[in-house]
């Protein structure tokens, strides 16, 4: 279990914070997965690569918390996180700095999102196994991953940041 | 192929411009790998596209790397509930699995490329004593001890209509070429040749390798089932039936 979540838990945590935006709860949830997984460990039948089972479970986890949490705190999240990044990107253009601004609406993308582009990006993961993480068809992996791309050059293009697409 | 991706912001996207994000991870398998390559080539806007994906990309891994990871007391507060629990097993495919992945996690690519190279051999020479095995284990024409060749003409007809029913069945055992995945790790090739009653017969030629499926002959329809079967699997870029 040590080496289990010494090669896996940076990379659980980075993705649970993406989806529930609060460290504290990041961090809760973290244990709550590892515990999961030795709790579940029998079950485990090896179809998979154990990191997108563990960020299977990761995701699961993160939508409870967000579901307990009320619809008007959830409401508010979102209008700021556009907001806040309605805001920083056109600082970060001043500074001529596109890649900041990048970061920036990265950040202002809706949660559904915000996961497709962390898994295939930042988690590597192929169009099977964000199908398997995320339970969707493989054609609707793409096509949402496409939107979200065009999502996110809507927010740069309001920032004042073109990059030639679309 | 401009027409593909000018298409892409009015209509739906291509199916090439739908893997690009893939590509520049690179996560695809290598039949799409090379179509997205040749589309980049040819096509400078998918180009365009693509040298945006790739700052998306470096931006998302530059998010995320930015993010830090857990304080210790996570780890300390899993441990303690852990501690908490009933003691039980750990699966053994966890514990395999982890000790595969140690196991490849401290081999530099070169040492992993000398490996494979070396298991695959281990393979062949495998294949090829069992083949030397089976050749002389099998009893020639003239050997049969129960059944001249100079038995009557009526023994022969008397089997005939036994062996009717086979007459569509190849003569040997299936056969067919085979392209894995290069993500295919050897783990999961040795766990699809043995579901599959596979050896390998010879390979790798452009990358193929020559299959044989258990020792008994099939019928074309389970031959060709079989192939399809085996194509399907996630593993193998392609698998095309062979002499």
């Amino acid at each position: 279990m040590q080496v289990l979540y010494g090669r896996h838990h940076v990379r659980v945590f980075r993705f649970g914070l993406r989806l529930v935006r609060d460290e504290q709860v990041a961090e809760d949830l973290i244990s709550e997965v590892f515990l999961d997984v030795w709790r579940q460990a029998g079950k485990f039948e090896g179809r998979s690569a154990v990191s997108t089972w563990l960020l299977a479970i990761t995701r699961f986890k993160a939508l409870s918390v967000l579901r307990r949490r009320k619809d008007s705190e959830l409401e508010d999240e979102a209008a700021n996180a556009i907001e806040d990044t309605a805001d920083d990107p056109e600082v970060a253009t001043q500074k001529k700095d596109t890649s900041e601004a990048l970061r920036k609406c990265l950040t202002g993308l809706s949660r559904e999102h915000r996961e497709i582009v962390d898994l295939v990006y930042y988690h590597e993961k192929s169009v099977e196994e964000v199908a398997e993480i995320v339970g969707i068809p493989e054609n609707t992996v793409k096509t949402r991953l496409f939107y979200a791309r065009k999502k996110l050059a809507e927010l740069l293009k309001a920032a004042g940041v073109e990059r030639g697409w679309p | 192929m401009m027409a593909l991706s000018k298409k892409m912001l009015e209509q739906e996207p291509s199916e090439i411009e739908l893997l690009l994000p893939w590509h520049a991870s690179g996560t695809l398998n290598a039949r799409d790998a090379r179509r997205v390559e040749e589309a980049l080539a040819r096509d400078p806007e998918l180009a365009k596209q693509y040298a945006v994906i790739r700052e998306e990309y470096a931006a998302t891994v530059h998010l995320n790397e930015g993010l830090g990871g857990p304080p210790p007391r996570a780890m300390l507060k899993l441990f303690a509930a852990i501690d908490a629990e009933p003691a039980r097993k750990p699966s053994a495919w966890l514990t395999a699995r982890t000790r595969i992945a140690d196991f490849f996690a401290t081999r530099s690519p070169r040492t992993l490329a000398w490996s494979a190279s070396l298991a695959v051999l281990a393979l062949l020479l495998q294949a090829g004593v069992i083949a030397v095995m089976v050749a002389k284990n099998q009893p020639s024409t003239y050997e049969t001890a129960s059944l001249s060749t100079n038995e009557p003409e009526s023994m022969t007809r008397a089997l005939a209509p036994e062996a009717a029913p086979r007459a569509a069945e190849t003569a040997a055992p299936p056969r067919a070429l085979v392209r894995f995945a290069p993500d295919a790790r050897m783990a999961d090739v040795t766990a699809l040749l043995d579901s599959y009653h596979a050896q390998i017969l010879d390979g790798a030629e452009s990358g193929m390798f020559r299959l044989q499926f258990g020792s008994r002959s099939m019928t074309s329809d389970e031959a060709a089932a079989l192939v399809a079967r085996l194509q399907k699997e996630k593993i193998v870029s392609l698998a095309v039936a062979a002499p």
